[in-house]
């Protein structure tokens, strides 16, 4: 029997989540809710300076004005913020010097996964700064980085140890009152990676960093901060993936970088957190904060594919302050069953001669919904910006939906923007074509889908591509080869 | 006293002043309550993000303007059109001009909504399709609550119109500022087809606000062609609201020409109540100054087969601000839907802004829907391949931008209009043309 779009969608709906586990591993726990105490004992936990705490608190305070944002094209119960565990680190602490020493079950976590550290260590080259349940377990080639002068560590020990970095950083691109989330993440954040890559070093390396939601009912508040010097270059990957948890969980990470002159930044991300079940229970709520700030020349470019939570919220964005400055984006969200995503980006043109792409490819599947909100805005100042967004989505069945909310407002003559936007499904003729030419209906349509992200896979590191690949597979198994 | 509270306060006078028919008081009564709760919209809700009423609302309007002042022919001959035999709706300051308008009953209802309200021949029609359409919001739950008088077009079926419709809105500057609130009723039953032109014109100074409403019926396979030509003065502000309700197989076009005014807001609404359906808006905005005009339209897509085209040019001068913000909403059942978008802008100064925010909504796997939206400059090389050829530099970009503007006139099916329109533009931009379309 012929392999149909039907089938697909049969397959896809039964898809069960692959990587749903749950490792037995003792945690480290503070009692649920969230008040000055907490903050402050958080704060404490991670032997602070009196600097941070303070800093939370104001955070948090200002977090008790705000509310909670409602324009995002999605629905779901609100998760209850007193009910949630602010911090959970796993309990075998402290620092690993060899893998040896790592909790074996852990070791098998990551086996699971398919990214074996050894093998990650002796092949790819990738320094892994493995982040499970909010705290750095293992970091590895942090003496190749050191040698460079490039800081690569967890956020709370750059916070120990190179303060003066932090202060001068932290909450410069995403102030601690930006937005509700990014306000309860400054106040209550765990942990995160740091980087820091000096005047005119190119990283040798990809740099990567996994994160896992693991400990139930946890919160899993990430901060990332990665600064490029002047005249530098580093390419960073993120990844996450989840065990399969009934009640919804909250993720809320906040992630700054800084371009300096001259400096480059790539941000790749691959996220398969648990998307809910068949029927839409449970899942993972990512409401994530993340914008990059080009100075002079810079370069950040923003590259996504987004498979998993139940809800996302999410637009990584770039202020284009410094002239010549370039900003991309570069974004594959995929939906099934019940998921929802609302998706996008944001481009602030502020320098002269600053350009902009948007590249947005939009999958929805099962009772899905998919939203690109997008906004580029040209400033009276930014003199020959120029911009060009697309936005392309691909309907599988008739019960799921996308969106498309471009906002577009230029303010200056010799802007140059341009917006378009397609959404179809998979032709019958394209499918037709294939077929005559002896490939069959499930090769077919991965050949399509394939094709039809593949703008945004090209753009993704080498040492992240199968990786990426193989976590698009569980949504889309049969579909991309 | 706040806008708003005078409105709601002097809507017991009007009440009794204007009397109509209980069905159509309910309504009224109903409408102002709505006003007192909903208000006018503020920029905080998304569809006004970009457009504040503000300027448009601080003025002491007056909503009982004296009765009809003599107005003189010469005053308004150059703002008629001469060229084509129309049958005209004229309203001075909002009320009925009988010696400058050219009504019928004969085989069409070219009439007033104010009869239309009172007589019982009209009662079955007012029944069926009075504010059936608009949905509730402050401007429309205004408007309603004052109906007294516009235009009532009815087009019986099988009847093609033999000769376009003109409505035109004047308004004398008699009272040192004015609110109108005209309410349109246009009926067209099956296989009928109608041509209407739009029109609104302060003839002094004074600030004038006009919030209109306009409900139209479309029935199978009839055709309406909707021009709205908005070249008012830098004072008065205009607030459009139009609602279309289309059946099977019935084709509307509305074609906006915006080029003047103080703030124009025109909020389009298209719902596609059938198969087969072609829905049309097109528009060119060509302003300057502090200007300011906001496109807001809604396609609403609701069963299979249908098609919808939008192009929107714009070209914006001085401190001018443009808004598109359109809609396309395809729903499940809405398969094999064929939808079309575009908006192209061109900034002529540093001060002037655009904010376009072009939407789909879809949740139909077949369907083809597609939407664009630019910004930019006109092309250099395009200049100077014209100066190359002894054209002035000025001349050349008014050439160039006339023709940016220019394809949206392909579609409007009124020659007189077409060559009318053409020249407005040819004007608005400076050039000399040498040719009529």
């Amino acid at each position: 029997m012929a392999y149909t779009e039907d089938d697909l969608k049969k397959e896809l709906e039964t898809k069960e989540y692959e990587y749903g586990f749950y490792t037995d591993i003792e945690s480290d726990t503070l009692p649920v809710g969230l008040n000055e105490d907490i903050v402050r004992a958080i704060s404490k936990k991670k032997e602070e300076p009196e600097w941070m705490t303070e800093w939370r608190l104001e955070a948090f305070r200002a977090w008790q004005e705000m509310e909670e944002p409602e324009w995002a094209n999605v629905h779901y119960q609100k998760p209850d913020f007193q009910n949630i565990s602010y911090y959970s680190a796993p309990n075998k602490k402290p620092k690993y010097d060899s893998l040896d020493e790592v909790d074996p079950e852990l070791l098998d976590t990551f086996k699971k996964l398919g990214i074996s550290i050894d093998e990650q260590k002796k092949l790819a080259g990738v320094a892994v700064d493995v982040v499970m349940d909010s705290v750095s377990v293992t970091t590895t080639f942090k003496k190749t980085l050191a040698e460079k002068g490039i800081i690569f560590c967890s956020i709370s020990e750059a916070i120990k140890e190179h303060p003066e970095l932090v202060k001068k950083y932290i909450g410069s691109v995403v102030p601690k009152k930006d937005n509700f989330y990014a306000a309860l993440n400054s106040a209550v954040f765990s942990d995160g990676s740091f980087c820091y890559i000096p005047k005119g070093v190119r990283c040798p390396m990809e740099l990567s960093t996994y994160f896992r939601i693991n400990q139930a009912g946890t919160g899993q508040f990430e901060r990332t901060l990665v600064i490029a010097d002047e005249s530098s270059y580093v390419s960073y990957l993120e990844g996450c993936t989840a065990p399969m948890r009934d009640e919804n969980q909250l993720h809320a990470a906040v992630v700054e970088l800084i371009a300096l002159d001259n400096a480059e930044i790539k941000y790749s991300t691959v996220q398969n957190w648990f998307p809910g079940g068949k029927d839409g229970k449970g899942g993972v709520f990512n409401f994530v904060t993340k914008r990059g700030l080009c100075e002079k020349n810079a370069k950040i470019s923003w590259t996504q594919v987004e498979t998993g939570s139940a809800v996302t919220w999410k637009y990584p964005s770039c202020v284009l302050k410094g002239d010549n400055s370039v900003g991309e984006f570069y974004s594959i969200a995929v939906t099934n069953n019940y998921q929802q995503a609302d998706t996008g980006t944001k481009m602030i043109h502020l320098g002269k001669n600053t350009r902009s792409t948007i590249i947005s490819k939009g999958i929805s599947a099962g009772k899905s919904q998919n939203s690109y909100r997008g906004l580029v805005q040209i400033n009276p100042r930014a003199e020959n910006a120029r911009n060009f967004s697309q936005c392309d989505s691909l309907l599988m069945g008739n019960a799921c939906g996308a969106h498309t909310f471009p906002y577009i407002e230029a303010k200056n003559k010799t802007a140059k923007v341009e917006h378009e936007a397609t959404t179809s499904k998979i032709g019958e003729d394209q499918i037709f074509y294939c077929n005559q030419r002896g490939i069959d209906t499930e090769k077919a349509i991965a050949l399509i889908v394939n094709g039809f992200s593949k703008e945004v896979l090209n753009k993704l590191p080498m040492e992240f591509a199968v990786e990426a690949q193989k976590l698009l597979e569980i949504s889309l198994e049969g579909s991309v080869g | 006293m706040e806008l708003k509270d005078k409105l709601v306060s002097s809507f017991l006078a009007f009440d009794e002043q204007y009397q109509v028919d209980d069905d159509v008081q309910q309504i009224r009564n109903q409408a102002i309550k709505d006003f007192e709760t909903l208000g006018f919209p503020s920029r905080k809700e998304e569809a006004w993000k970009y457009t504040s009423l503000k300027s448009a609302l601080k003025h002491d309007y007056s909503i009982f303007p004296k009765k009809e002042d003599a107005i003189e022919y010469t005053q308004i001959k150059k703002y008629l059109n001469h060229d084509i035999d129309t049958y005209d709706l004229v309203f001075i300051d909002g009320i009925y001009s009988s010696h400058l308008s050219n009504t019928t009953h004969d085989k069409i209802d070219v009439c007033l909504m104010s009869s239309a309200l009172n007589k019982d021949k009209f009662k079955p029609v007012i029944d069926n399709y009075f504010n059936k359409l608009a949905p509730k919001n402050g401007l429309n739950a205004l408007n309603t609550a004052f109906t007294k008088e516009g235009a009532y077009i009815h087009i019986h079926k099988n009847i093609m119109a033999d000769k376009p419709i003109q409505i035109i809105n004047f308004s004398t500057g008699n009272e040192s500022s004015l609110l109108l609130q005209p309410r349109n009723l246009i009926v067209v039953d099956e296989n009928s087809h109608v041509q209407i032109i739009e029109k609104h014109q302060s003839l002094t100074d004074h600030p004038v606000l006009t919030n209109s409403v306009t409900e139209i019926f479309a029935d199978r396979r009839a055709i309406v062609d909707y021009y709205k030509i908005q070249n008012d003065k830098e004072t008065s502000s205009l607030i459009d609201n139009t609602f279309i309700e289309q059946k099977d197989e019935s084709n509307c076009s509305v074609h906006t020409f915006s080029f003047g005014g103080n703030l124009t807001r025109n909020n389009l609404n298209f719902y596609q109540k059938g198969e087969r359906i072609d829905s049309t808006l097109k528009g060119v905005t060509i302003i300057e100054g502090k200007q300011h005009v906001d496109h807001n339209t809604l396609v609403h897509h609701i069963y299979p087969n249908c098609e919808s085209h939008q192009d929107y040019k714009g070209i914006f001068s001085d401190k001018s601000v443009g808004v598109f913000n359109g809609k396309v909403v395809v729903e499940k059942e809405a398969q094999k839907t064929n939808a079309y978008q575009s908006n192209n802008n061109i900034l002529v100064d540093d001060k002037a802004t655009i904010n376009s925010k072009p939407q789909l909504e879809i949740f139909a796997d077949d369907v083809r829907c597609s939407h664009g939206c630019t910004i930019g400059q006109l092309d250099e090389d395009a200049l100077f391949y014209l100066q190359s050829r002894g054209i002035p530099r000025k001349e050349a970009r008014g050439l160039l931008m006339y023709a940016f503007a220019n394809n949206v006139l392909e579609s409007v099916k009124i020659p007189e209009i077409k060559k009318r329109i053409n020249n407005l533009i040819a004007e608005k931009l400076g050039i000399e043309l040498g040719f009529n379309l």
